[in-house]
């Protein structure tokens, strides 16, 4: 049982609901996250997966259906929430624009201290979370808003980081970065799986993201989930997933081409470093 | 880029060539803390001098902080060269009275869909730039279709722009702006928050306004594959232009570009790759079908050789 860190089980919720504009956000959604998998979420805008999100930190509660987290309900009456949200960490799109303390150490220790941290404990917590997340020391003291956007946004999930979550839900977290902080970004995100054992949840645009970074890929289309599987497993399904406004890896392209070409690849390669090695093997 | 001469040639006449023409831009921020005391100044733009011909399709390139943001919001009047000038269209930005059409030739879309949009309504969103500016009600009519239509956004006119998609607000965004009748449009970042979908759609959207409107593009990105049929890119880095070039100029200097905190697409990352394993493919691949004719090129010739 403990195998399976989360569940959610047939979520169904509405929005507006018993109005015109009623419209299923999501539509019976079951699925689980094991304890220190690295998990890609992905759907075109409005597929339901920030309605997801939500859910999973129980900031929405379905209309029917449930989540368990470690086997227990957290949409019961008497279940403890709060904690929860310290369980499993949601950095939102964007972070940096709800950055508000005076010094990076005071807006990192916040959460902690809200979570019933005493001061020194909190700081401890958000010192190693600072220090995790790439940040020199002279950052503690300055104020966040002097940072570069990329700090900003480490920050941010250094916020989220010091509460010592489970679970690391981080919405679009690359978005506006220049080519070098993405692939900064999704790299450290990728140790905090391998070094602390932390689940991730990674929602994003980038095929190649979640092809570069992910153990498996769950995809999002009009309030239900269409796949869940291993990511080269998911991207043979290009043409269902270009229907529903997404697409496939760039290199699961060239390669699909090269075979259309009379080239004996194998089309699942899905990383520019696996494309590479079967193009050289082709040629070889 | 070569400096040119800084003598000051009659702006008229350099409208001729050029249609943006900046000279030894230079901008700097200055840093302040809580009591209002300098803490230091940056330098966002660094003596940047660069010419755009009417009709051009021009991205630029640099990581966070580079100053292409800063560089955008010098072309129409929204910051004024401190030192330096900007002439578009033959206006001086520096000049306030050219103001209203210095903004009107060039139209600003920003990364968020989310707060370009004030109208209740799409048309009335696509209506409100022409109304400030005083165009009689058939005509703003006329500008809303029109606009709409090339945007491909017209079915939606009557719905309210929170039930858009992403790429479909951007396209309103970009409507907005072109029922101004603009001779240009920045972009800027406009695809940082949309889906691949979207993402295709708003550069589908520019590529056309460039190609059938004759419009001047300058797209700024972070994304290269949205750079590849632009005419020129200029690729910036600590607020100057350190480089210029075509597409295939500029993705073939790959090492520079990683040096700049930006990277190259990603067939042409494969490519340079290939070559660097000892396949004899050039630099500057770009797409997909230049890629594969290299490799099946490469096959046919030893095929060629054992046979």
């Amino acid at each position: 049982m403990n195998e399976y860190k989360l569940i959610a089980d047939h979520l169904i919720y509405e929005y507006n609901k018993g109005t015109a504009q009623a419209r299923k956000a999501l539509d019976d959604v079951s699925f689980v996250l094991r304890s220190g998998e690295f998990v890609g979420l992905i759907g075109h805008t409005g597929s339901g997966k920030s309605t997801l999100v939500q859910h999973l930190v129980a900031l929405l509660k379905p209309d029917s259906g449930t989540i368990y987290y470690e086997g227990a309900d957290i949409f019961e009456k008497d279940y403890n929430r709060k904690a929860l949200r310290g369980k499993v960490g949601l950095v939102f799109q964007y972070p940096e624009y709800q950055l508000f303390e005076e010094t990076v150490l005071s807006e990192v220790s916040y959460g902690p201290k809200n979570m019933g941290m005493d001061k020194k404990e909190a700081e401890l917590a958000a010192y190693a979370a600072i220090k995790r997340v790439g940040l020199e020391d002279e950052c503690f003291d300055q104020s966040p808003f002097d940072l570069s956007g990329g700090q900003k946004r480490r920050v941010a999930i250094a916020s989220v980081l010091a509460m010592k979550p489970e679970i690391l839900i981080l919405d679009e977290p690359t978005a506006g970065l220049d080519p070098a902080g993405r692939t900064e970004l999704l790299d450290m995100i990728k140790e905090l799986k391998d070094k602390e054992g932390i689940t991730i949840v990674l929602v994003s645009h980038s095929m190649d993201d979640v092809a570069e970074a992910a153990d498996r890929i769950i995809v999002m289309d009009k309030g239900k989930i269409i796949y869940d599987d291993e990511p080269r497993a998911v991207f043979t399904h290009i043409e269902e997933l270009e229907a529903m406004g997404l697409g496939a890896p760039e290199m699961s392209y060239v390669l699909h081409e090269l075979k259309a070409a009379g080239l004996p690849v194998d089309v699942n390669a899905i990383t520019l470093k696996e494309a590479k090695e079967e193009i050289l093997r082709a040629l070889a | 880029m070569k400096k040119k001469n800084k003598e000051a040639a009659p702006s008229a006449k350099r409208k001729v060539s050029s249609f943006l023409s900046i000279r030894n831009l230079k901008y700097e921020y200055i840093r302040r803390d809580e009591e209002n005391n300098v803490e230091g100044i940056t330098t966002a733009v660094d003596d940047v001098s660069l010419d755009v011909k009417e009709g051009e399709f021009i991205a630029i390139l640099g990581h966070n902080g580079s100053g292409k943001s800063t560089l955008a919001k010098h072309i129409n009047a929204i910051l004024f060269p401190e030192e330096g000038e900007v002439i578009l269209d033959g206006m001086d930005t520096k000049d306030e009275e050219k103001l209203l059409d210095i903004r009107r030739t060039a139209g600003m879309v920003f990364q968020n869909p989310d707060n370009q949009i004030i109208g209740q309504v799409v048309d009335e969103d696509v209506a409100f730039g022409p109304e400030n500016m005083g165009i009689p009600t058939d005509e703003i009519a006329q500008r809303v279709e029109e606009s709409l239509k090339t945007l491909g956004m017209w079915d939606y006119r009557d719905s309210s722009p929170n039930r858009l998609s992403g790429g479909q607000k951007q396209r309103v965004s970009i409507a907005s702006v072109i029922a101004m009748h603009p001779k240009c449009i920045i972009l800027d970042e406009p695809t940082a928050m949309l889906d691949p979908r979207g993402r295709y759609e708003v550069i589908r959207a520019a590529r056309a306004l460039n190609e059938v409107e004759g419009i001047t593009i300058i797209l700024i990105t972070h994304y290269m594959e949205e750079v590849i049929h632009a005419h020129r890119v200029f690729v910036m880095d600590k607020g100057r232009v350190k480089m210029e070039g075509t597409p295939r100029e500029i993705f073939s200097r790959v090492q520079e570009l990683k040096e700049m905190r930006l990277t190259v697409p990603q067939v042409t990352e494969l490519a340079w790759e290939l070559k660097k394993s000892g396949l004899r493919i050039p630099d500057g691949i770009l797409t997909r079908e230049e890629l594969v004719k290299e490799i099946l090129k490469l096959v046919s010739s030893r095929t060629g050789v054992s046979s």
